[in-house]
């Protein structure tokens, strides 16, 4: 892969959102949104059972890491997203820009987005709210770690299904992560669900998160097994995803669907 | 000359319908060929399989002597395009979009070569302006700025002055006929304008469903057939391919 390519295609995402406010935003205001709505809840919550459970870790705090996911994978679709609504793949795809250097520059163009609203997720929730996400301890990385990488999978897999089906595909990869968030166990713990979702639950890295972040809130000690199984599972899921990604790539330039790509051409 | 573009046997099909049968052409450094032919003759299809994004049924396609199927990269880093139907993003500035363009063909000194670019298509006062928001024909000559960029050994042009008005198509003509000549770039273009394909092509094809049926000089080929002009060959070889005579 050559970095001045993948520069390209950053900076694209650079110029976007530094000449329009509207694609600033909703880095911080989604954010900013979820913080003030369940640090009340648990505020409220605390209220009511007193300090038996702590609710602005497990319940704040659970919120705050899902958001971080969902950022991740919808700033690689996004970043997608702008080509399809521009119509650029053939000015993009008819230069010599490789397929994975196009994808590592959304990516890269993702990290650099959710950074910024990772920052502000933490300021806030701790300027606000008390939460100290610091109070996880040295787990908070291979956390961040998973969801970040399991984000970027969901966000190519997102792309591959938008650019097989077309743009008018789009509305089904918002909800991606809403469609997952009961398997993972973001507010409960996985012995809650029934033994079929469960199952699906094994397969989806963040519920590794979840069940360890429960454990230390607990104050009890966290397993690293499972948890460095994760790790492996999402860096195998970003394998899978892009392999998908690309194989889309060529059935699109085998047909003629990446040349005419609009809503009328795909099926 | 040296060729810098060899498309042999290229063949397009989408199940039963053949959309290229058959096409085997060169382009010479320096020189600017021609493809002609009616609406849905399949022009498009080998512009788009020249350039990556539709793949040959079969046939293969060599760039300044790299193979397209195998060193993609390669090839394309030689390659360049404009197209009407293809302009670039107009929520990006004239100037942002030659820059980004201007990473992804790994163009070093790039910002003297956008400046170059930005002087040479009379883009200057329009550089920091939207490209969603220019004319056609500011939009056609961005596109023609972005299509040097890399100073390409093969230049691909679909109807490059379509959106132009008669004095600026003709600078554009007279620019771009330097390029080549002066350049050494190969040029492919396709036009359905007869007079613009006799003032600047050297050779043309005439492709209809899917085939070559003619090919030769513009200015010779109308009475080498029993036509006056270019135009009236062209209209009998659309509306009667198949009685044409085949070169």
């Amino acid at each position: 892969m050559r970095l001045r390519p993948i520069a390209g295609v950053m900076l694209r995402q650079f110029y976007l959102m530094r000449g329009s406010p509207v694609r600033v935003l909703p880095m911080f205001a989604w954010v900013a949104i979820d913080i003030v709505l369940w640090g009340f809840i648990t505020r409220y919550l605390t209220s009511i059972a007193g300090t038996r459970i702590n609710f602005v870790a497990s319940l704040l705090g659970a919120v705050l890491m899902w958001d971080f996911f969902t950022r991740i994978m919808q700033g690689v679709t996004t970043a997608f997203l702008e080509d399809v609504w521009s119509r650029n793949f053939l000015n993009f795809f008819a230069t010599p820009l490789a397929i994975s250097e196009y994808l590592a520059g959304l990516i890269a163009t993702s990290i650099a987005a959710s950074l910024v609203g990772l920052t502000v997720m933490l300021v806030l929730a701790t300027a606000v709210f008390g939460l100290s996400f610091f109070a996880l301890g040295l787990a908070l990385v291979p956390f961040l770690l998973v969801l970040f990488l399991f984000g970027i999978a969901l966000g190519v897999l997102a792309s591959a299904l938008v650019l097989r089906l077309g743009p008018a595909s789009e509305w089904m990869v918002w909800p991606l992560p809403a469609l997952l968030s009961p398997f993972v166990g973001v507010f409960y713990p996985l012995s809650t669900l029934p033994a079929w979702m469960r199952a699906v639950a094994r397969v989806l890295p963040p519920s590794y998160v979840f069940q360890d972040m429960r454990a230390i809130v607990a104050g009890q000690h966290f397993s690293v097994g499972p948890l460095a199984g994760g790790i492996a599972l999402a860096l195998a899921e970003i394998a899978l995803c892009t392999l998908l990604f690309v194989r889309v790539y060529r059935y699109a330039v085998r047909t003629g669907l990446l040349a005419r790509y609009s809503a009328e051409t795909a099926s | 000359m040296q060729t810098v573009l060899d498309a042999s046997e290229l063949c397009k099909s989408y199940g039963d319908l053949v959309a290229v049968d058959h096409v085997t052409f060169s382009v010479a450094s320096g020189e600017i060929v021609g493809l002609l032919g009616p609406n849905g003759a399949g022009k498009t299809t080998t512009i788009n399989m020249l350039l990556g994004v539709l793949a040959p049924t079969s046939g293969s396609i060599r760039i300044a002597g790299c193979d397209l199927a195998r060193e993609r990269s390669r090839a394309l880093e030689r390659t360049n395009f404009a197209a009407v139907y293809a302009a670039l993003p107009g929520n990006l500035t004239v100037a942002q979009n030659l820059r980004v363009f201007g990473l992804i063909y790994g163009i070093r000194d790039l910002g003297a070569r956008v400046r170059a670019l930005l002087a040479e298509f009379d883009l200057e006062r329009l550089r920091d302006t939207k490209c969603g928001v220019l004319s056609s024909g500011e939009q056609t000559r961005v596109s023609l700025a972005k299509a040097m960029l890399n100073r390409p050994q093969l230049l691909l042009l679909d109807e490059p002055t379509a959106s132009l008005d008669p004095s600026a198509a003709q600078a554009m003509r007279a620019h771009i006929r330097d390029v080549a000549h002066r350049g050494g770039c190969g040029i492919l273009w396709t036009s359905h304008n007869m007079y613009e394909v006799e003032q600047v092509c050297d050779r043309v094809l005439f492709l209809s469903r899917g085939r070559i049926l003619l090919k030769g000089d513009p200015r010779k080929l109308p009475a080498e057939h029993g036509a006056r002009t270019l135009e009236e060959l062209f209209i009998r070889l659309a509306r009667e391919p198949l009685n044409a005579s085949v070169q």
